[in-house]
C-alpha cells in the first residue's frame, strides 16, 4: 500500500499524536508511583516539628530534645557567655559562619534569633558522634586554661564555641548546624519549622 | 553517519538487536486475520508488567509479619502517598489476569491453537497456568485478613489429606503445625520472587516455542504452507510490526479502560476482586462461617466440595480437583479432529465446547456460595447436586473428545485465509 | 406427607432469609456530604474511642474533611498529643478481654468488613436484655458484647416478637418499640446514626472522593487517546485486504 503524500502526512500526524498521548500516559502512570516514595504521612508525623518548653532552663544551663532523630541543644547563654563567644572570634575555623549550614537568622555573631537562646544539632560535623556540654568556662572543664565554654566532641576530639562554631585545628570542619526553627512565644520554641515566624 | 546509526551499528557487532528485531518482530509474519480473541496474549503480558511493577512498589512498604502485615496494607492505603492506587492496580490486575488467561485459553479451544506443531506451546501455557494460581494463592496470604488466612488453612489442609504423608506434608509447607507468622514469611518469598521468575522464564519459553512454528489463526490453516514464490513470506500474513504491535496497542487501550473503570470506580467489584471478610485482620480462633477462595478459583473449589468423603477423607475430591487442572495437559492428544477450528468443526464439538463452557461458569459461581444455598433433597444440598452434574460435564468434554472429535461432521477447510 | 414436602419447599426461602440476617435497608448516607461526616467524626471520638482504637486513622487526615488543625486539635482530640497521632486507645486487649468477653475491634476499616448498611441497622438495634452481662442485646448482631453505648440519645428499645412465635407480624420479622425515649427524637438518632456511618464510611477509605476524581480525568484522557491510536490501526490496516469469503 504506497502511500500518497496525504497519506503519508495522515500516517504522520497519527503517529505523532498517538507517541504524544503514550507519552503523556507514560508520564503520568510513572508520578504516582515514583512519588510513592516521597515520606509518607508516618514519616512525616514522626519527623513533623517539635515544640520544647524553655522557661524552666536556667541561664547558663542547657537542655536536650530531639527532632528526626537528631539531638536537639538549647542553651540558655548568659551576657559573660556572649561576650565568652566574641572573644572566641580569632580562635574559630569559620568565624562568620561561611562554610557552615544555618538558616538566615542565625548567620550572625551569636548564630541564634536571639542571643541568649541558642538552638543547635547536636551531631559533630566530623563523623556524626553527639558532642557533650562543656558551658563553663575554665580549666575545671579538663579542656584546659584557656576554655572559654562550648562543646566537646568525645570520639575524636572537636571542640565548639558558645555559638556551636568550630575551633581551628580540630577533625570537625564546620561549624554545629543550626535548624530551622521559631519561638512561639518567650517560652516555648518550635524546632523544625521556621516559617510565619 | 548519524550517530544513532553509528552506535547501532557498534551494539549490532557485539549482540544480535537488530538481528532479533527482524527476525521476531519486523520480519516475523503472523496470520493477517487475528480477531477479537488474539488480544489476550499481548495483554497477558501488559497484565505480567504491571503485576511486577506495582508489586515492586507494594514492598517498599508492605510488613510481611503476622503482627504488622494486615496495618502495613492499611499503611499503604492511607499514609504512603498514591499507596490507594498502588494497592488497587494490584488487586485488580490480580482478577484481570485470570480474566485475561481464561480468555487466552479460550482462544485456543475456539481455534485448536494446541494442535500438531503446538503441543508444546500449549504445554507451556498450561504451566504459567499452574504458576499463576500459585502465585495467586501465595499473594493472597499477605494482607492476612479473615479470608487471607482461612483459605490458606483450607487449602493447605488439602495436602494434609494426601495418604501417608499429608500430615508432614502440611506441617513442611506451612512451617508450624498452623497457618501462622512462619507460613506468612515463606509465601511472601514464593509470591515476590521465587514464582516471579518461575512465570518470567515460562513466559520465555512460551514465545519462544510460539516463533518457531508461528501463530494458529481462526480459521487453522498454516500460513507457512503458502510461502510468495519472490519474498519467501507467507502470501496470507503480515509482519508482527507495524500490523500486531498497532492493533495490539488499540486493545491496550481499552483495556486500561475496562482497567480503569474497576480501579477507580469499584475496585471491590461487589466483594469478587476484593472479599469484605478480608478487611477483618486474621482471627486463628473464629473461622469465618462462610470461607470461599476467591473467584477464579471457585470452579475447581465447587469440584471439591461435590465429591464425597468416601472412607472419611476428602482426598477425592483433592484428586478431582488436581485432575480437572491437570487435564489440559492432554488436550493436544485427546483432540482427534480431521481440523483444527471450530469454523469447521461438526455440531458435537460445539455443543460439547459450549457446554464445557456453562460448567466452568456454573461451577465458579456455585463455589462462591454456601452448600446449602439452594436448598437440599434429604440429606444432600441441591447445590452439591448440580455441582457433581457440572463437573461430569466439564470431564466428559476432555473425556469423551478422541470419540467425538472423530466421528464430528467436518466442513473442509479453505486453502487460503477468509 | 404433604406437610413434610411444604416444608422441604419452604426450607430454601427461610434458608436464604435466614443467612441474610435482619434486612437491611441503604444506609441513608452521603460520602460528599464533609459536614455530616465532620459530626459524625464528633460522635466517634466522644462515645466511640474509649473502647475501639482506629489504628490506620491518623488525626491530621480529617483535615479532607475541610477542618484546619486547630480545629481538629480543639474538637476531635482528647486521647493524642500530636495531630499526626493515629486514634489509638489506651484499653489493654487483657483488660478488654475480661470486661466484654471480646476486644473491642479496631474499626479503621469497619465499613468495608461489615458495610455501612449493617452499621446503620447496627447501631439503630440495641435493645435491652437482662439475660445478657450487660444488659443490652442486639437484632443485627445477636449476643453481642458491646453495650448500647448511645442509650442516652436514643433512649431504650425493647424486644417485641421473635421470629417464629405465634405473635410474628405477617412476615416473620421481629420488631422493636422504644419504651424509654432519650435526649433525641427518633429520628435525629437516626441523623445521628447516619453521620456517624457516614464518618466510618471516610475512615475506612479516606481516600475515596479523590480516586473518583481521578478516574474520571483518567477515563477522559484514555478515551481520548483511544481516537489517534484507533484511528492509526485503521491507516496502517488499509491496504490489507480480508481473505476470501469463508466456506459455508
Amino acid at each position: 500500500m504506497a502511500g500518497s503524500e496525504v497519506e503519508g502526512g495522515k500516517r504522520r500526524f497519527l503517529l505523532a499524536a498517538s507517541s504524544v498521548g503514550w507519552g503523556v500516559a507514560a508520564a503520568a502512570t510513572a508520578v504516582p508511583f515514583l512519588a510513592s516514595m516521597l515520606p509518607s504521612a508516618r514519616a512525616r508525623a514522626a519527623g513533623a516539628p517539635v515544640e520544647v518548653d524553655i522557661s524552666k532552663v536556667e541561664a547558663g544551663m542547657m537542655i536536650r530534645s530531639e527532632w528526626r532523630s537528631q539531638p536537639i541543644f538549647v542553651v540558655h547563654r548568659t551576657a559573660e557567655m556572649l561576650s565568652d563567644v566574641k572573644a572566641m572570634d580569632s580562635r574559630v575555623a569559620d568565624p562568620k559562619s561561611d562554610a557552615s549550614s544555618q538558616p538566615e537568622y542565625a548567620k550572625n555573631e551569636y548564630r541564634s534569633r536571639k542571643p541568649e537562646y541558642l538552638v543547635l544539632i547536636g551531631i559533630c560535623t566530623h563523623l556524626g558522634c553527639s558532642p557533650i556540654g562543656k558551658l563553663q568556662a575554665g580549666a575545671d572543664s579538663g579542656l584546659g586554661s584557656d576554655w572559654l565554654g562550648g562543646f566537646f566532641c568525645p570520639c575524636h576530639g572537636s571542640k565548639f564555641d558558645l555559638a556551636g562554631r568550630v575551633l581551628k585545628d580540630v577533625p570537625a570542619p564546620t561549624n554545629l548546624r543550626v535548624p530551622p526553627y521559631k519561638f512561639l512565644s518567650d517560652t516555648r520554641l518550635l524546632i523544625g519549622e521556621d516559617t510565619g515566624a | 553517519m548519524s550517530t544513532a546509526r553509528a552506535l547501532l551499528q557498534w551494539v549490532d557487532e557485539r549482540f544480535p538487536l537488530t538481528a532479533l528485531w527482524k527476525s521476531q518482530v519486523s520480519e516475523y509474519y503472523a496470520p493477517k486475520n487475528f480477531n477479537f480473541w488474539y488480544y489476550f496474549g499481548s495483554l497477558a503480558l501488559l497484565v505480567l508488567v504491571i503485576q511486577i511493577v506495582s508489586g515492586i512498589f507494594l514492598t517498599m512498604n508492605y510488613k510481611p509479619d503476622a503482627q504488622q502485615a494486615f496495618q502495613s496494607v492499611e499503611y499503604i492505603m492511607r499514609d504512603v502517598e498514591w499507596g490507594w492506587l498502588i494497592r488497587y492496580i494490584h488487586s485488580t490486575g490480580a482478577s484481570m489476569f485470570f480474566i485475561v488467561i481464561y480468555l487466552h485459553m479460550f482462544r485456543a479451544l475456539l481455534y485448536g491453537s494446541y494442535r500438531k506443531p503446538r503441543e508444546l506451546l500449549w504445554l507451556f501455557g498450561v504451566f504459567i497456568y499452574l504458576c499463576l494460581m500459585a502465585e495467586a494463592f501465595f499473594g493472597y496470604l499477605l494482607p492476612w485478613g479473615q479470608m487471607s488466612y482461612w483459605g490458606a488453612q483450607v487449602i493447605v489442609n488439602l495436602f494434609g489429606a494426601i495418604p501417608l504423608i499429608g500430615d508432614d506434608l502440611a506441617v513442611w509447607i506451612r512451617g508450624d503445625y498452623v497457618v501462622s507468622d512462619a507460613t506468612l514469611n515463606r509465601f511472601f518469598a514464593f509470591h515476590v520472587i521465587a514464582i516471579p521468575l518461575v512465570l518470567l522464564a515460562l513466559v520465555v519459553v512460551h514465545l519462544i516455542a510460539l516463533h518457531e512454528v508461528g501463530s494458529n489463526n481462526p480459521d487453522g490453516i498454516e500460513i507457512k504452507k503458502r510461502l510468495d514464490p519472490n519474498t519467501g513470506h507467507p502470501v496470507d500474513g503480515v509482519p508482527f510490526h507495524p500490523y500486531y504491535t498497532v492493533k495490539d496497542l488499540v486493545g491496550v487501550v481499552v483495556f486500561l479502560g475496562v482497567f480503569s473503570v474497576i480501579v477507580f470506580f469499584a475496585p471491590e467489584v461487589g466483594g469478587y476482586f476484593l472479599e469484605d471478610n478480608n478487611f477483618i485482620p486474621a482471627n486463628p480462633l473464629q473461622t469465618p462461617p462462610h470461607i470461599a477462595p476467591v473467584w477464579y478459583f471457585t470452579p475447581y473449589y465447587a469440584m471439591l466440595r461435590a465429591v464425597p468423603a468416601f472412607l472419611h477423607t476428602q482426598f477425592w475430591g483433592v484428586l478431582v480437583m488436581a485432575a480437572a487442572v491437570l487435564i489440559f495437559f492432554f488436550l493436544p492428544w485427546l483432540d482427534h479432529s480431521r481440523v483444527k477450528s471450530i469454523r469447521y468443526k461438526g455440531p458435537y464439538y460445539k455443543v460439547a465446547l459450549a457446554l464445557f463452557v456453562i460448567s466452568f461458569v456454573v461451577l465458579g459461581w456455585l463455589g462462591t456460595q454456601p452448600t446449602d444455598f439452594l436448598g437440599s433433597v434429604g440429606k444432600t444440598d441441591i447445590a452439591v447436586i448440580l455441582a457433581r452434574l457440572f463437573t461430569v460435564v466439564y470431564f466428559l468434554f476432555f473425556l469423551l473428545m478422541p470419540w467425538y472429535s472423530r466421528i464430528d461432521q467436518t466442513k473442509p477447510e479453505p486453502e487460503r485465509l477468509t | 406427607m404433604r406437610a413434610i414436602l411444604i416444608q422441604l419447599l419452604m426450607f430454601p426461602l427461610i434458608a436464604v432469609a435466614a443467612s441474610k440476617e435482619a434486612r437491611l435497608e441503604p444506609a441513608p448516607i452521603d460520602p460528599r456530604d464533609a459536614v455530616s461526616i465532620q459530626r459524625g467524626a464528633q460522635v466517634f471520638v466522644n462515645y466511640c474511642l474509649n473502647c475501639h482504637a482506629a489504628e490506620s486513622m491518623r488525626y491530621k487526615r480529617l483535615e479532607d474533611l475541610g477542618l484546619t488543625q486547630q480545629q481538629i486539635k480543639d474538637n476531635l482530640m482528647f486521647a493524642a498529643d500530636k495531630v499526626g497521632d493515629t486514634m489509638t486507645v489506651a484499653m489493654r486487649r487483657s483488660d478488654a478481654n475480661r470486661w466484654f468477653g471480646v476486644a473491642p475491634p479496631d474499626l479503621s476499616v469497619i465499613a468495608r468488613a461489615r458495610g455501612a448498611d449493617w452499621l446503620y441497622a447496627y447501631l439503630r438495634s440495641f435493645y435491652r436484655d437482662d439475660t445478657r452481662d450487660s444488659g443490652w442485646n442486639n437484632l443485627v448482631f445477636p449476643n453481642v458484647g458491646m453495650p448500647h453505648v448511645l442509650y442516652e440519645l436514643q433512649g431504650e428499645q425493647l424486644l417485641k416478637s421473635l421470629p417464629g412465635s405465634e405473635n410474628d407480624s405477617a412476615s416473620g420479622a421481629p420488631s422493636l418499640v422504644l419504651e424509654t425515649p432519650g435526649k433525641l427524637s427518633a429520628a435525629a438518632y437516626d441523623r445521628l446514626t447516619a453521620d456517624l456511618v457516614n464518618y466510618l464510611a471516610y475512615m475506612s477509605e479516606p481516600a475515596r472522593e479523590t480516586r473518583i476524581r481521578i478516574g474520571y480525568a483518567v477515563l477522559i484522557f484514555l478515551g481520548l487517546l483511544l481516537v489517534p491510536v484507533y484511528l492509526l490501526k485503521k491507516e496502517y490496516w488499509k491496504g490489507i485486504h480480508p481473505g476470501a469469503p469463508r466456506p459455508n
